[in-house]
């Protein structure tokens, strides 16, 4: 209402975006940085999310970059690309959260059919018969 | 009884059970009462209730999972059990009282105790060969639909290929102890993976009753992802075979040559010759 937008190169950041950008990127950053400090991130896990962040801070700051990565992928405005950029960045962290859940479930299930097995063998070692539950405890303690 | 000759083979028989205590020991009992000799394990699969417990009271070794995991992974807990006890056959049955202990000696006669012996590796108890319980519409059409592909792919008639009464050897148990063996749910595709790895199936009818009551382990509301997963699984398979499937069969020549070099002064051998 006030700008007219025809006068607005739109394939280039606004000073307000542009600042947005940097603050935000930096902040999350700085976060991920502090989680990893305090030892609640792994290391091998906050890549991507540095990743993420770097990359956004970079095309913040060299907006021509950004044009020039907006009118590869046929973007209407610099803002939408660093959101597609931003987004294709947390698919992948989702994707690679789904591949450690796939990972992590098998070795949960091996860890519990093992443990299955070896307490069935420390029963049968340590001879406390069939029967192992309620009243049986007493028998052959010494 | 029927095989007197020689030793006796170690025969171990499979109950995957969750949440069974009512009835998981009338089962044990049927089944020492039709196998004296068997060792009956029972894998408990995260029970909240004292299903272990009266497997234990009724005579039943218990391998218990710390948590669900699921009719196919108490399965191959079993499987993996059986291997270590070195048994020379092995019967899975159902521990919610639908599979009758007294077809097991119908489910046994087919099997082959060693591969030069004539008869199959692999025998499943089909409940549409024999008498059937009435079961839904959808469920009909869903075995249907398995036992087709199964059929197709496996060159095999196979009726009931989601059946859980199955029996087999140590052939069989070899292929199913493979780390990367799908854990899933050993149903339809498990069959058409031992078919490919060059196991003999075999089907025999079975009697099957109608579950005595308690929650159903695998079916019920999840049949239709267990559809959608069986159906991506059995895509899957044709691709997947390229790689990890050749792997997995150069380790089962591994292993079977291992496992024959170790028991050469072994009593297993003795029938072999």
């Amino acid at each position: 209402m006030t700008v007219p937008t025809e006068s607005i190169d739109l394939l280039t950041l606004q000073p307000e975006q542009k600042t947005t950008a940097i603050v935000l990127s930096v902040v999350v950053a700085l976060f991920v940085l502090e989680l990893i400090r305090r030892r609640k991130l792994r290391e091998e896990q906050s890549t991507l999310w540095l990743g993420t962040a770097v990359l956004l801070v970079i095309l913040a700051i060299f907006d021509s970059l950004l044009s020039w990565f907006a009118s590869l992928i046929g973007a209407k405005t610099a803002p939408s690309a660093l959101f597609f950029g931003a987004l294709l960045f947390l698919m992948l962290v989702a994707l690679q959260f789904s591949i450690r859940l796939s990972k992590l479930t098998y070795r949960n299930r091996k860890l519990g059919q093992r443990v299955a097995l070896l307490e069935q063998r420390l029963d049968e070692l340590s001879g406390s018969g069939p029967v192992r539950g309620a009243g049986a405890t007493d028998s052959s303690d010494a | 009884m029927l095989r007197t000759s020689l030793a006796e083979p170690r025969t171990v028989v499979l109950i995957p059970a969750c949440n069974e205590e009512e009835r998981i020991g009338p089962v044990v009992r049927d089944v020492l009462r039709e196998l004296p000799q068997a060792q009956v394990v029972v894998i408990d699969d995260g029970s909240g209730d004292r299903t272990g417990e009266v497997a234990k009271e009724s005579g039943a070794a218990v391998l218990r999972h710390p948590f669900n995991l699921g009719y196919g992974v108490a399965l191959q807990t079993g499987y993996h059990f059986a291997h270590r006890e070195n048994a020379d056959r092995v019967i899975q049955l159902d521990g919610d009282g639908q599979h009758v202990p007294a077809s097991i000696p119908d489910l046994l006669a087919p099997l082959a105790l060693s591969p030069t012996e004539e008869g199959a590796d692999v025998v499943v108890g089909s409940r549409f060969l024999g008498t059937a319980p009435r079961t839904s519409r959808l469920r009909r059409l869903g075995s249907k639909a398995f036992a087709f592909l199964v059929t197709r792919w496996t060159g095999q008639r196979i009726t009931d290929p989601t059946s859980g009464f199955q029996a087999l050897n140590r052939r069989a148990l070899d292929h199913l102890t493979l780390d990367h063996f799908p854990e899933d749910y050993p149903d339809a595709d498990v069959l058409i993976h031992l078919s490919r790895s060059g196991l003999r199936l075999s089907e025999v009818p079975v009697v099957m009753r109608e579950r005595l009551g308690g929650v159903s382990m695998h079916r019920g509301t999840r049949i239709l992802f267990y559809a959608y997963k069986m159906a991506l699984s059995l895509c899957l398979l044709r691709v997947r075979r390229a790689s990890a499937f050749r792997s997995g069969r150069a380790l089962a020549r591994d292993r079977q040559s291992k496992l024959r070099s170790e028991s050469t002064p072994n009593s297993q051998t003795n029938r072999r010759a």
